[in-house]
């Protein structure tokens, strides 16, 4: 059925912290290669030696923030779906393929199910879907529902494959629902917020915002040394500036 | 959005089927025979045509049978069901006039009103999505079931004047939905509260603008919903849709009002070609959201 859920046993999710995100794209990476070789159909390229086209689960997006007074800031913005707990992708789902769990609240496309309408796409705000256009099939993230109990694998291991990835401990992975997990007061102590709120999917996932920026006194370190040239150089500079 | 020939077809030709069909359950016109059975044809060419042109637009069609079990949460899969108990309510109406010279009155009207809700959930598919606030409001049904009405009404007046009428009237009609919709759905983009610092949540921290996108190639996304091109003309094509779509058939109709055939046909040929231009315009124009992502 596509109907969501009234509530979940937990609420596994992602927090993702765009101070320390360092925008090195291996979350990107590491979730087509995981998602590649494990469930469902494979993430597949288009023309993959020529023009990069192809199915990814999770995206870097790059932006410049300027604040009203300051210098520019950079954040890299990762972006995956947010397994949001009013989910509109799922209700619009006309085959009962899109779903959300009762258990833990995922997301997820069932394959063999899916006509590869694209209607999920677009109902969802984020991006979060793609259509994988060699298997016919939609693709999301699953939150690496085949890695987070899969008891084959070290305990270590058993956080989504972007998680265990980072590099710069920009992603954290666990119950939101739970007000007590680290997640969550993770989220507490740091203002996590939700994306587009405005759109009332209620995510599940959150951001942590960029810590405010030092106050440098910046003026002082860029004003010219030198604003009049002297000497040799001041005659030279005038030499020129008369030819 | 990205305005695929197989959604355009299957909305325009979706709707002026039901729309005929809507009025020959009506007994509008109440013919039998062999006359019935040109109208019906017409009817189900437009209809199942426009069915089977969206089923083109799936990647996965084996799997299309399966979109008649959700209608209980998904508009897309009451849009099939409701299609396709429509055309066997009307396909009995139709055999009883076309073979037995029988009408059965009350299941023509029950035919009717389905074929008006089959178009009804059709609009709902676009009206539900609060991603494309274009299309997020009331004026999207209102408009596709204006013309569906108003194209049936001159697929089916070709022999009686009334219907003839009708037609201007409902054309008429069809012209305000249309113009509302432009309106609203503009209005609606001035006012959308989403932005590219709603979607990042970094419009608390200052003016947020994309330096680098996170793929050098294009994808899925920018491909399907991230279509730039059609906002480009969307003046000159609302105008040229518009001209095509009412005003020449109005005209038509008006002029040729003691040669029915001759301006019943000038009309329904420029009212096609105006749906399809507008219906592209539908898809070109509406901005959906997560273009903001990528600063489009």
């Amino acid at each position: 059925m596509t109907t969501l859920p009234s509530q979940t046993d937990t609420k596994l999710g992602l927090v993702i912290d765009l101070d320390t995100c360092v925008g090195c794209h291996a979350c990107v990476v590491s979730c087509k290669g995981w998602n590649t070789q494990n469930y469902g159909a494979p993430l597949s390229d288009k023309d993959a030696y020529g023009t990069p086209e192809g199915t990814f689960l999770n995206r870097v997006h790059s932006y410049e923030v300027q604040p009203d007074q300051g210098p520019a800031q950079t954040v890299h913005f990762p972006k995956s779906c947010l397994h949001c707990e009013d989910a509109p992708c799922v209700t619009v789902c006309p085959t009962g393929a899109s779903y959300k769990r009762t258990e833990d609240g995922i997301v997820l496309v069932n394959e063999d199910d899916c006509m590869g309408c694209g209607l999920c796409a677009w109902a969802c705000p984020y991006g979060a879907r793609e259509l994988d256009l060699m298997a016919g099939v939609m693709k999301k993230c699953t939150l690496c529902v085949d890695r987070i109990y899969n008891e084959n694998l070290p305990e270590e291991d058993r956080v989504p494959a972007c998680v265990r990835t980072c590099p710069s401990g920009a992603r954290h992975f666990g119950d939101l629902g739970d007000p007590n997990s680290d997640v969550s007061k993770l989220v507490a102590e740091r203002g996590g917020m939700d994306l587009m709120p405005e759109l009332g999917t209620k995510p599940v996932n959150k951001y942590l915002p960029p810590r405010p920026k030092d106050t440098l006194d910046c003026g002082v370190a860029l004003n010219p040394v030198a604003e009049e040239a002297k000497g040799f150089l001041g005659w030279l500079d005038n030499a020129l500036e008369k030819m | 959005m990205h305005p695929a020939p197989s959604v355009i077809f299957f909305t325009a030709f979706s709707g002026l089927g039901f729309g005929l069909l809507a009025f020959l359950g009506l007994g509008m016109p109440g013919l039998n025979g062999w006359l019935a059975f040109t109208f019906y044809f017409i009817a189900y060419a437009f209809a199942v045509g426009g069915l089977l042109a969206s089923v083109a637009h799936l990647a996965n069609p084996k799997n299309a049978i399966k979109s008649f079990s959700q209608w209980r949460s998904s508009w897309l899969s009451r849009e099939g069901v409701l299609a396709v108990v429509t055309l066997i309510v009307t396909a009995i109406y139709a055999i009883g006039r076309i073979f037995f010279d029988t009408s059965m009155p009350a299941l023509g009207a029950v035919g009717s009103a389905l074929s008006i809700l089959t178009v009804f959930s059709t609009s709902m598919i676009y009206t539900q999505l609060k991603t494309v606030p274009r299309w997020n409001s009331p004026t999207t049904p209102f408009m596709f079931v204006a013309y569906s009405l108003a194209g049936g009404a001159l697929l089916a007046g070709q022999v009686t004047l009334a219907l003839f009428t009708l037609a201007l009237y409902l054309l008429i009609v069809a012209a305000i939905a249309q113009l509302l919709n432009w309106r609203v759905g503009d209005q609606r983009m001035l006012t959308s509260e989403t932005n590219l610092g709603t979607a990042t949540g970094l419009g608390n921290v200052g003016v947020v603008r994309q330096y680098e996108p996170p793929h050098s190639g294009k994808n899925y996304l920018l491909n399907e919903m991230v279509y730039v091109v059609g906002r480009k003309h969307a003046r000159k094509v609302r105008r040229i849709s518009f001209v095509a779509a009412f005003l020449i058939p109005v005209l038509a109709l008006l002029a040729f009002r003691d040669a029915p055939h001759i301006g019943g046909m000038l009309a329904i040929i420029f009212h096609i070609l105006g749906v399809i231009g507008s219906r592209w315009l539908y898809f070109a124009e509406a901005r959906h959201v997560v273009a903001n992502f990528y600063g489009k």
